[in-house]
């Protein structure tokens, strides 16, 4: 009988009303509130953030031990490598910050892609040289469990790199040392570049070295996905935002020779959220400073280059951006397959694209010439008068083009010596440098990565000794000139 | 149930490629028509998944497993330099073939096989003064080291990595120093060579066949065809005919690298 009158109770009265219905009218949004509470609940349940009072989960944390200023390839090779090296698991915590997620001007995405140890100094083959066997072995060191494996696209081709009468001797003496530090290349005359290539004009060709392992071109967006995937299941933290101050203190001390000196100390980072005025102060131990192109500005927050000019404090960050154009065209009869990355005389290069005729390549503009970097906006012109009658010459073949697309990225240029920046500063005490490397940044990453790791950690260079590469040398005026850059 | 996260994982890796083809799956996988064991794997491994993702003891274990698979390869793929030292390049490359369980043919004499327990004769110790003609590594694990102990063999004409899941594109751009002497080249099956590896294959002038069949990475494989051939004017290019369909694995035995090619 009870069992009758429950449900039959349950009909009418005061237990029919239903949440959301009341009397009096207004309706209380019951289903809102009762999942707000949950999620309330939840949130204060150990493994979630707790967002009692105000969501702060889009500002970074409060205290950060290694702020990382640039969440390109150079800045998350330094976070991935500072989390392999550290001693014990969990040790470091480190911070990304980059301004832009989606890496609309970043010269990572931007980049041509390609890697060669055609260089003159031996701390660049060696880069290089790491650089390549870690691509090659980037499925055991960017591996995450169930994730897919990465497929970078690896085009194993090659650089031939062309020398006039007048730098014959010059790329000699480069392939000597490069085949000392172990990079494989081969010297070629004209004749015997004809014979490999039927394609080219060897005219005014003297000497032509080829790669002919751990060289070709690559997909840079791949390798920084395949970072940023790795690193952010390391438990590196990133935040989009903008640095927009350093709060340092300073400290008069003498040296050896009694001489007074300030060193500075950066103890917070203020991020600067994007489209708002909010702002998060990050205490933090270590400045990383790869912001690449924008390096400079960097630098000058923390009062780098304020000073007397000529010096150490008056000595500012030689870095800056500099516009360089790719152009892509088709070419129905052009060289075939096996063609290499071709870098002529004149300083216009050009490589194949995919197994259409496609073809992409550009030409550094020579200090006459520089664009305005303000905008990535692409001169065609540029590629009518400066690149095309280079090209034509070299391949006949390209007398018949057509251009069909082009884009503009920056180089993070070094106007002192056109090479790295990589190490601390010396007065600024915590502030690491991993930028300036004009062009050839994406190809050193993972080598400078563990450099500066290695520094920040240890405390010098272990593996490869990019002592040459510290800022004292803009203040000393050492320049490391390189001489094969594209 | 490790062994069958792992083999899943090898099973995502190589996803391009029927199961069958990797021999080395046993279990549940080879069973390609039951149904039931599918639908296990699926909850084996979104169980395991979740796991991962809230503990991070299983995420560290898992991750060493994978680490330990990868460095078992490592292993196999040592370089044999003190066996060169004391028999001779072809001797060290020969065993290091054997081992990996490919077969080997040293000029004028028969193919030496491993058996199905992996053991082979030790005959070939006596003449390592012979250079090796020929190498069948089909199905085995040779990656980018395991390179120089077979680059060490410097006349040899018939080289044979079909279904080699190690060989990617790297290695292929190491096959350079053999230019003089090889003359067939078979690289069917392989799941990690595309068409950028075969572009670095023009060194290779003196090759007269090559056998590109079955290249699940390559994305346009008529076209590669041509530009192959076009690259390669002296070398007859065989295998891309996509009339036959899949090919299983256990009928393609390489009979044809049985002898050199005349030159």
């Amino acid at each position: 009988m009870i069992r009758r009158v429950l449900p039959h109770g349950m009909g009418r009265g005061l237990l029919t009303r239903r949440p959301g219905t009341r009397r009096g009218g207004f309706s209380l949004d019951w289903d809102g509130k009762v999942s707000e509470i949950k999620k309330k609940i939840k949130s204060i349940l150990p493994g979630r953030s707790c967002d009692l009072l105000q969501d702060t989960s889009h500002l970074p944390p409060e205290h950060s031990d290694v702020v990382i200023v640039g969440g390109g390839v150079l800045g998350l090779s330094v976070a991935y490598w500072l989390k392999k090296l550290e001693s014990r698991r969990g040790a470091i915590r480190v911070l990304v910050v980059e301004r832009d997620h989606t890496y609309s001007q970043a010269s990572t995405g931007l980049s041509v892609g390609g890697i060669c140890q055609q260089f003159s100094l031996p701390e660049n083959i060696q880069l290089s040289l790491f650089s390549a066997s870690f691509l090659r072995n980037i499925n055991e060191y960017l591996a995450v469990v169930d994730a897919p494996p990465l497929d970078l696209r690896f085009n194993p081709s090659g650089y031939l790199l062309l020398a006039s009468e007048k730098d014959a001797a010059a790329m000699e003496s480069n392939v000597k040392v490069q085949r000392q530090e172990g990079a494989k290349v081969s010297l070629m005359s004209p004749d015997q570049l004809r014979n490999k290539f039927p394609w080219i004009n060897t005219e005014g060709v003297a000497l032509a070295s080829y790669g002919m392992e751990d060289e070709g071109w690559f997909d840079p967006w791949c390798l920084l996905q395949g970072l940023r995937r790795k690193v952010q299941s390391l438990g590196v933290l990133f935040c989009q935002g903008e640095v927009t101050r350093f709060v340092s203190s300073s400290q008069r001390m003498l040296t050896t020779d009694d001489k007074a000196v300030v060193l500075k100390r950066i103890h917070e980072v203020h991020v600067k959220m994007d489209r708002s005025l909010e702002y998060q102060p990050v205490e933090c131990a270590i400045v990383i400073n790869a912001a690449g192109a924008w390096s400079a500005q960097i630098a000058a927050l923390a009062g780098i280059g304020e000073g007397p000019p000529g010096t150490l404090q008056g000595t500012k960050l030689p870095v800056e951006p500099r516009k360089r154009y790719v152009y892509v065209w088709h070419c129905p009869q052009g060289p075939g397959l096996e063609t290499p990355l071709v870098a002529d005389t004149s300083g216009a290069y050009f490589r194949r694209e995919g197994l259409g005729s496609n073809y992409l390549g550009g030409r550094s503009p020579t200090e006459q010439e520089e664009p305005d970097p303000a905008n990535l906006e692409v001169d065609h012109d540029f590629f009518q008068d400066k690149v095309w009658p280079h090209l034509a010459l070299r391949v006949p073949a390209f007398e018949t083009l057509k251009v069909q697309s082009a884009w503009a990225g920056y180089y993070d240029y070094n106007t002192f010596d056109q090479n790295g920046v990589v190490g601390p500063h010396p007065l600024v005490v915590n502030m690491y440098f991993a930028t300036g490397f004009s062009g050839h940044g994406l190809q050193q990453a993972p080598g400078v990565g563990r450099a500066v790791a290695e520094m920040v950690l240890k405390g010098r260079f272990q593996t490869i000794d990019l002592s040459p590469f510290l800022f004292t040398r803009f203040y000393l005026g050492e320049k490391i000139q390189e001489n094969n850059i594209i | 149930m490790w062994d069958l996260v792992l083999e899943d994982r090898r099973i995502n890796s190589l996803r391009l490629v029927a199961p069958m083809w990797n021999g080395r799956i046993r279990g549940i996988h080879r069973l390609g028509g039951a149904v039931a064991p599918e639908g296990n794997q699926k909850k084996k491994r979104t169980i395991l998944q979740f796991l991962t993702n809230y503990f991070y003891d299983v995420e560290a274990l898992r991750d060493y497993l994978l680490q330990r698979e990868m460095y078992k390869v490592h292993e196999k793929n040592r370089s044999y330099t003190w066996l060169e030292k004391q028999h001779g390049p072809y001797g060290a490359g020969a065993f290091f073939i054997l081992k990996q369980g490919g077969a080997v043919k040293f000029r004028d004499k028969e193919w030496i096989r491993p058996d199905k327990y992996g053991h082979f004769s030790q005959e070939f110790w006596n003449f390592c003064e012979v250079p090796v003609e020929a190498v069948d590594a089909s199905d085995c694990d040779i990656n980018y080291e395991g390179l120089d102990n077979l680059l060490r063999l410097k006349e040899l004409q018939s080289l044979s990595l079909q279904r080699c899941s190690h060989v990617d594109d790297w290695c292929l751009s190491r096959l350079y120093p053999l230019a003089d002497s090889l003359q067939e080249l078979s690289l069917a099956g392989c799941p990690r060579v595309s068409e950028r590896g075969l572009a670095c294959l023009h060194h290779l002038q003196n090759l007269r066949r090559l056998d590109i069949s079955d290249l699940p990475a390559v994305s346009n494989p008529g076209l590669t065809q041509i530009l192959v051939e076009e690259m390669l004017p002296n070398c007859e290019v065989v295998g891309v005919d996509w009339a036959e369909g899949l090919k299983s694995g256990p009928e393609e035995q390489p009979q044809d690298t049985a002898s050199p090619v005349p030159a």
